[in-house]
Parts: C-alpha cells; sequence; structure tokens
C-alpha cells in the first residue's frame, strides 16, 4: 500500500467508494514546496495552451451566463461556483505567460499571478464543483467549451500535486492495480466464475480472438454485477462472437478525471492493446458516460494515429443491435423515461442511440422537461461523487434531477452510466426517495423475447 | 497644429494603426498556438459547415436551456444594433468612412439614429447596472469591463454633444460646415481611445467571437454533438 492508502484507507464496504475519515486531511501529494507547485502548474498549463484553448481563454466577456447553466451555482446561489471563475487560474496563466500583450500583462500587473494558495483554493471549485457535465458550454455566447478548460485546467492541479484525495487515490490505485475499486483481474475471474454459476449464462473471458472486445466499469463488477449477467444474455440473443479480456477490461479512467495524462494514457492503452491483441473489429464502452469520453474521443489521440477498430458506447451497440434485427424484443410495461449520461450525449453526441433502443422496444418513453442534450447532469459526474467533502454540494444539485425525473411523469427511470446510477443511488438514499435508476442494458435484457414471437 | 487637426492627424493614424496591427496581433496569438491531429474517427465530416452552424446559432439563448441570459441578451442586441447604427447609418459618419476609404452608402434619417443613440446609452447603463449589481458578472468583472464600458459610451456622449452642432456634408464643389473644432476634436479623440483600447481589452470580443464559437461548432460537429 502506497503511503496515502496508508493514510487514507480506502472503504470498499461502504455503499460508495470512499475513504474513511474524509473531513479532516491534506488533500495534496508529495512533499514539495508552494514555488515547486507554482512551477509544475505553469508548465501544464502552458503545455496545454493549443490554438483552440488559446481562443476561449481570450474571448469570455464576463456575462456569466455559464451561471445558470450549472446545477452547483444554481442550487447555492454562491458565484464562485460560475463555471468560468473555476479557470480563473488557466486564465491568468494564459495571460501572464503566454497571451498576446502577456508583457503588458505582467509589467502593470493586469492579471495576478497564480500562487499555490489560489490553486488550492481553486481545488474545490475545479474538483468538488464540476463534473464537466458542458451545459455551461452551451450556453455561451461566445462558445467557448469552458467544460473542456476545466478538464485541462485539472492537468495542472494534478502535476501541481492538488487532486482530492479520494480521487487521487482511486487514479493511482487504477493505475497501479488496473482498477479503481479492486476489480483486479482475479477479483473479475471470481465474479465471472460466480455469475456463470448464479446465472447460467456464458462469459467468455481472455479468447485469443473475438470480433467484440467488451469492456466494463469497476462500478459495473463490484456494485451492479447484474450488468454482467445482461450482457452476457444480450450478446447470445444477439449472436455476437465476443469476449471479455483480462488484460484490457477497466474502460473507467480515472487517471482522466483526476488530471494525469500519463494514468489516462496508460489506463486506455490497456484497452486499445487488448482489443488489437484479440483482433477486435468493434470495441464496447460499458455504461459509463466518461469512458466514453476517455476512449471515444480522446483515445486516438493518446494512441498517436487511428485505432485499428470501431469504439461504440453500449447504448450505441444496443442501437445497431436492434436496427440489424439482432434482438428480438417485449414492450416495456411501465413507462420510462431516460437520463442521459452527459458525457454519452451532450459531450459524446450519442443522444439518439438510447432512444433508438426505447423506440425497438417500443416503449412509452417520457421525456424530462429540458431532457436530452440540455439534461441535468445527476451531480456526480466527472469524480464529483467519489469526494465525501462534496457530498453536501453534490446532493442539492441532484435536487434538481429528482425534480426533472418526477415531473416526465415516468413510472421507471433508466439510464446508460454506472457513476450516474452510483449518484442516484446516493440521492435516494439522502432523501429516501422512492425511486431507483435503472440501467438501459438491464432493461433491454429483460425484455429480451427468447421465444422469438416479439418484434424484431 | 490645433487640437481638431490633431485628432484628424497623427493621433488618427496612429488609432488606427493601433487597432488594426493590435487586434491583428491579439489574432495571431490564437493563430500561432500549435494545433493537434484529432485521430479519433468523426461521426460527421462537416466540421467547416457546423462551425459556421455554431456561429449562427449562439446568436440567441436557447428554449432548452429555460433561455438562460433572455434579458441580458435583449439588452446586449439594444445597444449593439444602436452602437452599429450611429456607427454606420448616421450621415456625418458615412463622411468620416468615405473620408478614410473612398467607400459611402446611404444613411438613415437622423432621428433614427438618435432612437439608436437612446437604445445604446439605455442598454449600457443597463449593462453597467447589471455587472455592479449582479454577484457573477462582479466577481468575473476586471478593469477591462470598466474601461471598455468607459470607452465605448465616451463616442456617443462627446457625439451626443455635437447633435445640435450644423453639419453640412462635403462634396466635390463644398466643402464641409465643420462642427465647434474643439467638440469634434475631442469626440474623434474618444474614438480614437476606442480604437486604441480594441485589441487590448475585451472589445476584440467583436473578431474572436468567431473564432472560439467556429472552434468548439466543429469540435461538437465531429462528435455529432448538439450545438
Amino acid at each position: 500500500m502506497n503511503e496515502l492508502d496508508a493514510k487514507h484507507p480506502l472503504d470498499f464496504d461502504a455503499p460508495r467508494f470512499s475513504i474513511k475519515k474524509p473531513v479532516v486531511r491534506s488533500d495534496a501529494q508529495g512533499e514539495l514546496s508552494d514555488a515547486e507547485r507554482v512551477d509544475r502548474a505553469m508548465k501544464a498549463f502552458a503545455r496545454d495552451m493549443n490554438s483552440t484553448t488559446a481562443a476561449y481563454l481570450e474571448s469570455c466577456v464576463h456575462c456569466g451566463h455559464c451561471a445558470q447553466a450549472c446545477h452547483f451555482y444554481v442550487t447555492s446561489q454562491d458565484a464562485r461556483y460560475t463555471p468560468i471563475w473555476k479557470v480563473e487560474p488557466f486564465k491568468q496563466a494564459w495571460k501572464r505567460e503566454a497571451g498576446p500583450f502577456a508583457w503588458l500583462t505582467r509589467t502593470f500587473d493586469l492579471k495576478p499571478a497564480v500562487t499555490a494558495d489560489e490553486l488550492r483554493e481553486w481545488q474545490e471549485l475545479l474538483y468538488d464543483s464540476c463534473t464537466m457535465c458542458g451545459r455551461c458550454s452551451m450556453v455561451c455566447p461566445m462558445g467557448i467549451d469552458i467544460a473542456a478548460l476545466v478538464g485541462l485546467a485539472r492537468h495542472a492541479m494534478f502535476e501541481a500535486g492538488l487532486v482530492p484525495h479520494e480521487l487521487w487515490a482511486v487514479a493511482e490505485r487504477a493505475e497501479r492495480e488496473g482498477s479503481p475499486l479492486g476489480a483486479t483481474p482475479k477479483v473479475l475471474k471470481e465474479r465471472i466464475e460466480w455469475l456463470e454459476d448464479e446465472h447460467e449464462v456464458e462469459i467468455p473471458l481472455d479468447k485469443p480472438k473475438a470480433e467484440v472486445l467488451m469492456t466494463l466499469s469497476s462500478i459495473g463488477i463490484m456494485k451492479y454485477p447484474s450488468s454482467l449477467t445482461a450482457l452476457a444474455k444480450v450478446m447470445k440473443h444477439a449472436g455476437y462472437d465476443w469476449t471479455l479480456r483480462s488484460d484490457g477490461y477497466e474502460a473507467t479512467n480515472f487517471g482522466m478525471l483526476s488530471g494525469n495524462l500519463a494514468w489516462q494514457k496508460a489506463l486506455s492503452l490497456r484497452l486499445i492493446n487488448a482489443a488489437i491483441a484479440c483482433e477486435a473489429k468493434l470495441l464496447v464502452l460499458p455504461e459509463c458516460g466518461h469512458a466514453y469520453g476517455a476512449l471515444r474521443w480522446q483515445g486516438a489521440n493518446l494512441y498517436g494515429k487511428p485505432l485499428p477498430f470501431e469504439v461504440l458506447h453500449i447504448s450505441e451497440f444496443l442501437a445497431r443491435a436492434m436496427r440489424e434485427g439482432r434482438l428480438r424484443t417485449r414492450r416495456p410495461t411501465a413507462s420510462l423515461t431516460y437520463h442521459d449520461p452527459c458525457q454519452v450525449s451532450r459531450r459524446g453526441g450519442a443522444t439518439g442511440a438510447a432512444r433508438e433502443v426505447f423506440a425497438g422496444l417500443k416503449a412509452d418513453l417520457r421525456e424530462m422537461p429540458n431532457g436530452g442534450d440540455a439534461n441535468w447532469c445527476c451531480g456526480g459526474g466527472g469524480g464529483v461523487v467519489t469526494l465525501h467533502r462534496a457530498d453536501e454540494h453534490r446532493r442539492r444539485a441532484f435536487a434538481i434531477k429528482m425534480k426533472q425525473v418526477v415531473e416526465s411523469g415516468a413510472e421507471k427511470a433508466v439510464t446508460s452510466c454506472e457513476n450516474c446510477r452510483l449518484s442516484f443511488d446516493d440521492g435516494q438514499a439522502h432523501y429516501h426517495w422512492d425511486r431507483k435508476m435503472g440501467s438501459l442494458l438491464d432493461l433491454v435484457a429483460e425484455h429480451l423475447d427468447e421465444a422469438g414471437t416479439g418484434p424484431a | 497644429m490645433t487640437l481638431l487637426e490633431l485628432a484628424r492627424g497623427p493621433v488618427l493614424t496612429v488609432a488606427l494603426l493601433v487597432f488594426f496591427l493590435g487586434t491583428a496581433w491579439r489574432l495571431w496569438a490564437v493563430f500561432r498556438r500549435p494545433r493537434k491531429p484529432d485521430y479519433s474517427a468523426p461521426r460527421s465530416s462537416d466540421t467547416v459547415g457546423g462551425g459556421l452552424r455554431a456561429i449562427w446559432q449562439r446568436m440567441l439563448p436557447r428554449s432548452a436551456y429555460e433561455r438562460i441570459g433572455m434579458t441580458g441578451t435583449i439588452n446586449a442586441y439594444a445597444y449593439h444594433i444602436g452602437i452599429a447604427v450611429i456607427v454606420f447609418a448616421f450621415a456625418p459618419h458615412i463622411g468620416f468612412i468615405e473620408r478614410l476609404t473612398g467607400l459611402s452608402w446611404a444613411a438613415l434619417p437622423d432621428w433614427v439614429t438618435y432612437i439608436a443613440t437612446a437604445f445604446a446609452i439605455v442598454g449600457l447603463v443597463f449593462a453597467l447596472a447589471t455587472r455592479l449589481t449582479d454577484d457573477v458578472q462582479r466577481l468575473l468583472s476586471n478593469f477591462d469591463d470598466y474601461f471598455t464600458w468607459i470607452v465605448t459610451m465616451l463616442p456617443i456622449v462627446t457625439g451626443m454633444a455635437l447633435i445640435e452642432q450644423t453639419y453640412v456634408p462635403a462634396t466635390p464643389m463644398v466643402a464641409p460646415a465643420t462642427p465647434d473644432p474643439i467638440l469634434l476634436a475631442v469626440h474623434l479623440l474618444s474614438l480614437e481611445l476606442l480604437l486604441i483600447w480594441f485589441p487590448f481589452g475585451k472589445l476584440a470580443h467583436a473578431v474572436l467571437v468567431f473564432v472560439s464559437r467556429y472552434r468548439t461548432g466543429v469540435e461538437f460537429t465531429r462528435k455529432g454533438a448538439a450545438l
């Protein structure tokens, strides 16, 4: 166990992964002086100052519209949670070091220099108070992708060793063990054997060759193991040649969420190399929002060339299977609403996939008000659900989500992100809410028409 | 050299140079930064179309987002259009542009400009009041916001002082009848201050808006995401 784990042991028996004493602790990594932390942060900021970032950092007119789009601002009315304010240190770094009038800015101190104390203060704004859901990016009249800037600013925070501890710890563990929640290859194998026995399904592991490489989220493996059974049922029904690989199954990417590019790359390369090893034509990502962003949209760039296989989110995969007539299903009896995972829908462009699945099921889908691309985040994305000190804040934001679900008028709610489900489970327990967030994959698996009489 | 000669001569030249070169430099600071290739398989290849659509679509708040910023947007339209009418549709200003560029067009009646001026002033005052009273805007605001407000308002105010002055546009046969030279010089100098400040502060959003909206449009379209 590394030094920080010993100080703050991870508690896997808790309803969600956590550390045991989160309230009083130091959220800093490494023995660095303040000057070293700032220096490292500034170098990371500089590395991310590409042309598009520069356009964003130059363009803000301080209108503040983004605040109204942010669940953390709306539910707190605290101006500090204004999305563009969360990247203020990044703006300072740009204006002072690389902007068009950097020398003037420095000479007349038009923007203050970034300090270690400021970075410490901003830790809460960049991690606890932002899920990178991207609603702010949609309302910015200047078209600034603020969520992307927050993701980049986290790189600097990681380099400065100023990451909230739980997030740092799960990311480090993911890099070291291959899974943030201890879903090691050995644990995965045991789970598979147990599920195969319990549910009489076949879950292929480590086939040397397969057309489809399915990947998992450790949240699914550890918290929602039924997702694995559902996956096996769907794959058997659809007749795919598929496998799981013990050398590349964990699709969550806490390297990305914590802001460590090297860990992000290492975690992505495991999946990429596993797909190449089994000559897969298609890699399917699990019900996890950020996993989709990490591999579908950033994976090839970390790999350094186009991926030699296709990448789909499970909702896209199900939609395709429906389209190709591979899934014969029964109509769900209850009316349903869908919670769009931000990274799959608004940020990922796959908003239509889940709707196609509902249409294939002939389900009574009742959209939430402002659903789809404008959907409100569950409040737990971007690693926020891991941070216990953010609980109160996150649960306040979750109240918006509850209202949205209720206003849909649907009897049941499903999503396609296990991290969202984790947030819902926590919110449900906290508010004693009588709703439960289900899974799109489970829904399809439960409504497979094995007798073959339903519509295909 | 009189103050008016100064304002019409060297100061105007310097202001225009700073305006054009400074704006070009500011854009260059963005375009010279590296652009990494994106190897992810695009969902849509119509990225140019997406970029242009984003420029258009961000003109108005959308109902899916509770029409966030509706009041601010309507107000911004009021003073942006007001200022555009003042600059490009008022006869003396068209004359000024013609002397500089040789280009001219028909002016709108003066009363239209007076109404536009009212919209611009009320809109700018409302914008400043919001900036001073809204917690979010107050936190985000810095010297640039307030100085930009002043340099935008100054030409309007100094221009209003000239409204009662006689103005006869120049023709090939007749020299223009000029208003009070001091008032006109002050008005010109206030415009020149705006031109000089333009590249350094938030006024440059007038050109940067196209860059940032376009870039986001390109990236989102690539992903097949809504704009």
